[in-house]
């Protein structure tokens, strides 16, 4: 990018403040209180049409020190952060665990139609017919998908649904007499908001063996006997699991877990990868929650606004948080509180109503060929890049010649690379030379790395980065040095991410 | 790798060097290397039990966030000052400056599992 004319408070010169190594010839885009330039304003507020009241004494003080700064400026500022962003509407992004795949614009645009974009969360149920009308089909559909009757939409996040899901499940269990069982299992690669939402509802968890990536049956025996069969409530698993393979045997884990009178948990961040192709309520599973970002393209939501959806067992139904949106025998909808048995609420109002729009509208734009589709997509892409890479790539799930093969991502141990002296992180940064975003790192083995392309990337994008891939490879074996400054062609190269944790800025002005 | 034969080692990778009733801890050479760059140390506060076989606190690297495990029990009676604005000692020194709590042991049956230098270096790879 060609900067041509610099606005008032950038800089070319290196900031020694910011823990950031970059090429001298870009300017790095200050913060928008660097860019205060007084006189300027953004709006112009109306003139005061009412007395004017002085505030007491004890209330005023010196007050914020806002730049001031005119709205065209404020404008390129964020145009300009935003071309900073390595995001998807730019660019490959095949971050493992993620789902980092296209949200179809359509999913915007109804979102954005003034009946739900306006609606207000007390309004009159009467008011809102078609909005309680699209939340409670959204319930059927993710019933019908997950293969588990009843749905709650209030979790505002995967997370939040695990501990609502969680919660639901202790709520049965103190019904039934049964409130010892405390107890939470997990394999030893679970994400770790399993363990996190086992301990904001007061359980313990421990951790079951995994061997080539797959819940060891044995060592789950083991611990049941351990803790206590009648001490556990559940045990918690992703699949496809953490490693991006799909644990065949999740009935017989299922058998093992329901003789003892516990409950399956499926954890549904990858639901993408078995869409139309089986159901957690299928193959055992009690509850489930959603991660509606990774599966039905609602937007990421770093933070929020999110959704995370949960469908269970009829005979868990009872326990699920109000209001809920039900049908009348008249064909109308409306919010109910009437069931003496519900956790409550775990949210204010009945959810995340613009996700559950987008969802909705994915799953329509779809249909149930479409969702099988994606299923294969994702799968597919993951088999093919993995078969065209292994042979450079150690890749300790996939052989396709045994008949290993990944579900929607796949690991590599890059060994061979690794011992030539380089770092998986001077791979990685390499691949933004390529135009590529870095898949994850050192997650779900030690020394890996896990790449998902997701159903939405064409052939050719598939293409593109096995080429990078190997092209890196072929750079390694040449010069290991070669790739060590990368990324080459970037704003910022290489943060000095040692030292933005040891002595981290984290205020401006400092001090 | 040289590792001091003067304490034993933990199959999770923590040197405990016991003089008299008080036991010294810290991480491995290994240990330090597999985390990388170390950017936060946060020890049990002084005063506090220590069960054995329990967490004594936590290391931060770029890479990952560990638990620090005791196999004695005792008392915390001191925690390594200079890591708190230097934690890069620990990469750099981990068997000596970069030690991380000190702990008046009152139960020390756990010190018979550990493994002595060759056993721990051998069961490292090396």
């Amino acid at each position: 990018m060609t900067q041509t004319f610099m606005e008032p408070g950038m800089s070319k010169t290196t900031d020694q403040k910011s823990n950031i190594a970059r090429r001298s010839d870009r300017p790095v885009e200050p913060t928008i209180f660097e860019k205060d330039s007084p006189g300027l304003r953004a709006i112009d507020l109306p003139a005061l049409d009412v007395p004017r009241s002085e505030l007491p004494e004890d209330l005023l003080g010196k007050g914020p020190s806002w730049p001031a700064i005119g709205q065209l400026q404020v404008v390129r500022h964020y145009t300009h952060l935003s071309q900073r962003n390595f995001g998807l509407d730019g660019e490959f992004y095949p971050l493992g665990s993620c789902t980092m795949k296209y949200n179809p614009r359509i999913n915007e645009w109804a979102a954005s139609l003034p009946g739900f974009l306006h609606a207000h969360p007390l309004q009159n149920d009467r008011d809102i017919q078609g909005l309680l009308e699209l939340v409670w089909n959204t319930q059927q559909f993710l019933a019908e998908i997950g293969g588990l009757p009843a749905v709650s939409c209030q979790p505002a996040a995967g997370a939040h649904g695990e501990y609502t899901a969680l919660k639901v499940i202790c709520a049965y269990f103190k019904d039934h007499g049964q409130s010892q069982r405390t107890v939470v299992l997990a394999p030893d690669t679970a994400h770790g908001t399993n363990p996190a939402s086992c301990a904001m509802c007061g359980a313990s968890v421990v951790a079951v063996k995994t061997t080539q990536g797959y819940t060891d049956i044995a060592d789950l025996k083991r611990i049941i006997a351990e803790q206590g069969p009648d001490n556990i409530a559940a045990f918690m698993i992703t699949n496809p699991n953490t490693a991006g393979l799909f644990d065949a045997e999740i009935t017989k884990i299922a058998e093992v877990i329901h003789a003892i009178g516990a409950l399956v948990y499926l954890d549904g961040a990858n639901m993408n990868a078995v869409l139309g192709k089986t159901r957690p309520g299928d193959f055992g599973a009690d509850a489930m929650h959603y991660n509606t970002h990774k599966t039905f393209s609602t937007p990421h939501g770093c933070g929020g606004p999110g959704w995370g959806p949960i469908a269970v067992a009829d005979f868990l139904e009872p326990y699920l948080p109000t209001p809920r949106v039900i049908k009348n025998d008249d064909g109308s909808f409306s919010l109910s509180t009437d069931h003496p048995r519900s956790i409550g609420k775990v949210r204010s109002f009945i959810g995340q109503i613009g996700v559950a729009v987008r969802c909705y509208t994915y799953i329509r734009a779809c249909g149930p060929d479409g969702l099988t589709n994606i299923a294969e997509q994702a799968v597919l892409n993951a088999n093919y890049i993995a078969a065209k890479l292994c042979d450079v790539y150690e890749m300790p799930y996939f052989d396709a010649a045994l008949g290993k093969f990944c579900a929607h991502e796949f690991v590599t141990v890059p060994r061979r690379l690794l011992d030539q002296g380089v770092s998986l992180l001077d791979i990685v940064k390499r691949l933004i030379d390529y135009g590529i975003h870095p898949p994850t790192m050192h997650w779900p083995v030690h020394d890996c790395l896990m790449a998902e392309p997701t159903e939405t990337e064409s052939l050719q994008v598939l293409d593109h980065f096995c080429d990078a891939m190997l092209a890196i490879a072929q750079e390694i074996e040449s010069d290991p040095e070669s790739i060590k400054n990368a990324p080459e062609d970037a704003t910022i190269c290489r943060a000095d991410e040692v030292g933005a944790a040891r002595k981290p800025v984290l205020v401006w002005p400092e001090g | 790798m040289q590792t001091p034969t003067d304490r034993k080692y933990a199959e999770t990778h923590e040197w405990h060097k016991l003089d008299g009733d008080v036991l010294t801890l810290g991480l491995t050479q290994f240990a330090v290397d597999e985390l990388t760059d170390i950017t936060y140390v946060q020890m049990n506060d002084v005063g506090s039990a220590v069960e054995a076989g329990g967490n004594v606190g936590e290391v931060e690297s770029v890479k990952t966030t560990s638990d620090v495990y005791c196999v004695v029990g005792g008392e915390v009676i001191e925690v390594n000052g200079e890591l708190e604005d230097s934690p890069e000692l620990l990469n750099s020194d981990p068997f000596e400056a970069g030690w991380l709590i000190k702990i008046r042991v009152s139960d020390a049956a756990g010190m018979d599992g550990l493994m002595d230098a060759e056993a721990y270096e051998k069961s490292c790879g090396n």
